[in-house]
């Protein structure tokens, strides 16, 4: 049985179509404009492009994200249920790292900290919203105030050679702040620590709500930041696993979640 | 009567001596000096009467910036800074008051010098700066009740203004103008964080709102936002409105109008409260060491 | 006075709340907050007045976060400060 997963995120889209619970078919991504529909739906005819796969034989789709509703029973995409993130997230990545007791996920938007028992399913969850000093936008956000790519960010990070402390607690001031250190000669790379230092004690700490248990796992977009995991690391005093494709787990997850609900549904 | 002032963009250096008063008669001269993060003012008091005052730009030094507006502020007067019984610092750079005796903070100046300048039915402050959003509600004396001051969030500071004036490439001092415009005051933006309200405010443009619609909206929030936090402090009467933000009629009408509390008019810059706070909390600490209090 | 530090964001509103009418400036407070959030400063709003508890202003932009691990998602708070308060002078908006 084919099922799908969309993970509708603020900035990005992302689907996995998965065959039995195994194998994944085809996955895309793309960056959600103005009209998520439109968006969303140029992004599955991405997945579905050269698959020869159609819509119609996909049986169930799942959609997450926070723009899920924009496609929930609605064509062309039609998919049939939504769950929230918390619950994706769980199920997708239990299912990668069967050990994981705790997964954080950083996307655009949002931060989320998940605490997961033995069977994939949330026991507690927090969630960093509506402030863009949690999440990833603020090292988007710096990035351009740096006038640095968002890919090379993380890198630029691992070269510094200085631990310099970020006093603005908020997107918009810590621009200014950049900015500041910039005339004053402090290097991009060191500069570039000092806002990953920041966000990563952001989240670390939103985390310590629900609690932190072993396995760690990192998912989300900025999980593919490699300047952002040694910091977060440290700041939790523990390893952290990164699964390959650590942006598409949420929609993995929603895949996976479809094909139970079909079980379900046959018994 | 002495009055000199440069043109600065946004913020005008002053300086004003009070005419018919003279130090020589007083029993009592103190100060205060405000150094702020834009600016930097500096205020004169005779046995608690204004005297003489300045207000300039903060530069790099703080220091220096504290000894250039105090200067400034009793040049031609023949006031010599030793001649001043008692100093007081305020404001984010106050520690930086070489001359200062004493250091109070901003929040209980702020309250003492807006109940000076507007009179004592003053019960409920609101200061708007470019990074800071400041709410006090004091007592008959300008003592603070209560307090609450929100440096985190550029939300609700002039700092969010400037973005979206940015965003419709309005001059700010314009900004408040285009958003009363509109006829019906549509929904405000729902998003309160800047970052995130720009992006809402981008999407209501391409949705072909006007942008004096857009406007509207985001000034709406704006207000709303400090409405929330001016009710955690109570809100009573008299009502003023101090700060930067002051100038907005944007967000001024729409508090009026939402509050139903017209904002008293000052009868002085208020941008010198915190100076004037500090100079009479400086006399009443000179009246405590002289063995008057 | 009511004493209101921390902030409101795009995410919701943090303040720790200090009463100082009631705030005898014991200090316990200060002892028991495990991530050293409390700070006693001479009452400066009022110049007869004697010590007074304050948060930091290290912490006063992070509140959230700084109080975060005394706050589970689940299980029971356990606020120390408030707790450790006699004089009931704190209280916290979220
Ligand atoms: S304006 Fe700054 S502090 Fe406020 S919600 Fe946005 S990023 Fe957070
Ligand atoms: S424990 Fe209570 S009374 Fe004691 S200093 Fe702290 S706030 Fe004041």
């Amino acid at each position: 049985m084919i099922t799908a997963g969309i993970d509708v995120g603020a900035k990005y889209a992302k689907i996995v179509v998965l065959e039995d619970g195994k194998s994944i078919l085809t996955r895309a991504n793309g960056i959600v404009g103005f009209d998520i529909l439109k968006s969303v739906t140029a992004v599955s005819e991405k997945a579905l492009d050269g698959t020869g796969l159609k819509r119609d034989q996909i049986t169930r789709i799942v959609a997450t994200g926070m723009g899920r509703k924009a496609i929930h029973r609605t064509p062309p995409i039609n998919a049939e249920e939504i769950v929230p993130d918390v619950i994706a997230d769980a199920k997708g990545t239990h299912h990668l790292i069967s050990t994981v007791k705790t997964v954080i996920d950083v996307g655009a938007e949002e931060g989320r900290g998940v605490k997961v028992d033995e069977n994939g399913k949330v026991r507690d969850f927090v969630i960093n919203e509506r402030c863009a000093a949690g999440a990833g936008t603020f090292i988007e956000t710096m990035a351009r105030a740096l006038e640095v790519k968002v890919e090379d960010m993380g890198l630029l990070a691992l070269k510094s050679t200085e631990a310099i402390p970020m006093n603005a607690q908020c997107c918009v001031f810590a621009e200014s702040e950049v900015v500041t250190l910039i005339h004053s000669r402090v290097t991009k790379e060191n500069i570039s620590k000092a806002i990953h230092d920041a966000m990563a004690g952001r989240i670390a700490s939103m985390v310590l709500r629900v609690g932190v248990e072993k396995d760690v796992a990192l998912i989300g977009g900025v999980a593919q930041n490699p300047g952002f995991l040694p910091p977060l690391k440290k700041e939790l005093n523990t390893e952290i696993i990164v699964p390959e494709h650590p942006q598409y787990v949420g929609a993995f997850g929603a895949a996976l979640l479809a094909l139970e609900m079909e079980g379900h549904q046959n018994e | 009567m002495s009055e000199k002032s440069k043109e600065f963009w946004r913020w005008r250096e002053y300086r004003h001596t009070m005419p018919n008063m003279d130090w020589h008669d007083a029993k009592m001269v103190t100060a205060g000096v405000d150094i702020g993060s834009v600016g930097s003012k500096a205020a004169v008091m005779l046995d608690g009467e204004l005297y003489t005052y300045a207000a300039m730009r903060t530069g790099g030094v703080s220091e220096e910036t504290a000894v250039k507006a105090m200067n400034w502020a009793i040049e031609e007067t023949g006031l010599k800074t030793e001649d001043i019984h008692y100093v007081v610092g305020t404001g984010y750079g106050r520690v930086n008051v070489p001359f200062a005796k004493r250091t109070i903070t901003e929040i209980a100046c702020h309250a003492r010098g807006a109940h000076y300048i507007y009179g004592p039915t003053v019960r409920t402050v609101l200061d708007i700066g470019g990074q800071d959003c400041k709410a006090i509600r004091c007592d008959e004396k300008g003592k603070v009740m209560s307090f609450l001051m929100n440096d985190k969030c550029a939300a609700g500071t002039g700092r969010g203004l400037e973005v979206f004036a940015d965003l419709i490439r309005t001059p700010i001092e314009e900004l408040g103008k285009t958003s009363l415009s509109v006829q019906d005051e549509p929904q405000p933006v729902s998003n309160t964080c800047v970052i995130f309200a720009k992006a809402e405010s981008v999407a209501l443009l391409r949705q072909g709102w006007p942008k004096e619609k857009v406007s509207a909206a985001y000034h709406l929030a704006m207000v709303n936002r400090i409405i929330d936090l001016l009710t955690k402090v109570g809100i009573e009467k008299d009502f003023v409105v101090t700060g930067g933000v002051a100038k907005n009629t944007g967000i001024v009408s729409r508090l009026e109008r939402n509050l139903k509390l017209k904002p008293l008019e000052p009868k002085l810059d208020p941008i010198l409260a915190g100076a004037i706070g500090s100079a009479l909390f400086a006399k009443a600490l000179y009246e405590k060491e002289i063995g008057l209090r | 006075m009511k004493a209101y530090y921390g902030y409101k964001d795009g995410s919701g509103d943090y303040f720790i709340i200090i009463d100082t009418d009631k705030c005898n400036g014991c200090r316990k407070c200060v002892d028991a907050c495990p991530h050293r959030v409390f700070e006693l400063i001479k009452d400066e709003f009022d110049i007869e007045g004697g010590l007074m508890a304050a948060v930091t202003e290290e912490h006063r932009k992070k509140i959230k976060y700084s109080c975060g691990p005394c706050k589970p998602m689940s299980g029971e708070r356990k606020l120390q400060c408030v707790l450790a308060c006699e004089a009931k002078a704190i209280t916290h908006s979220w």
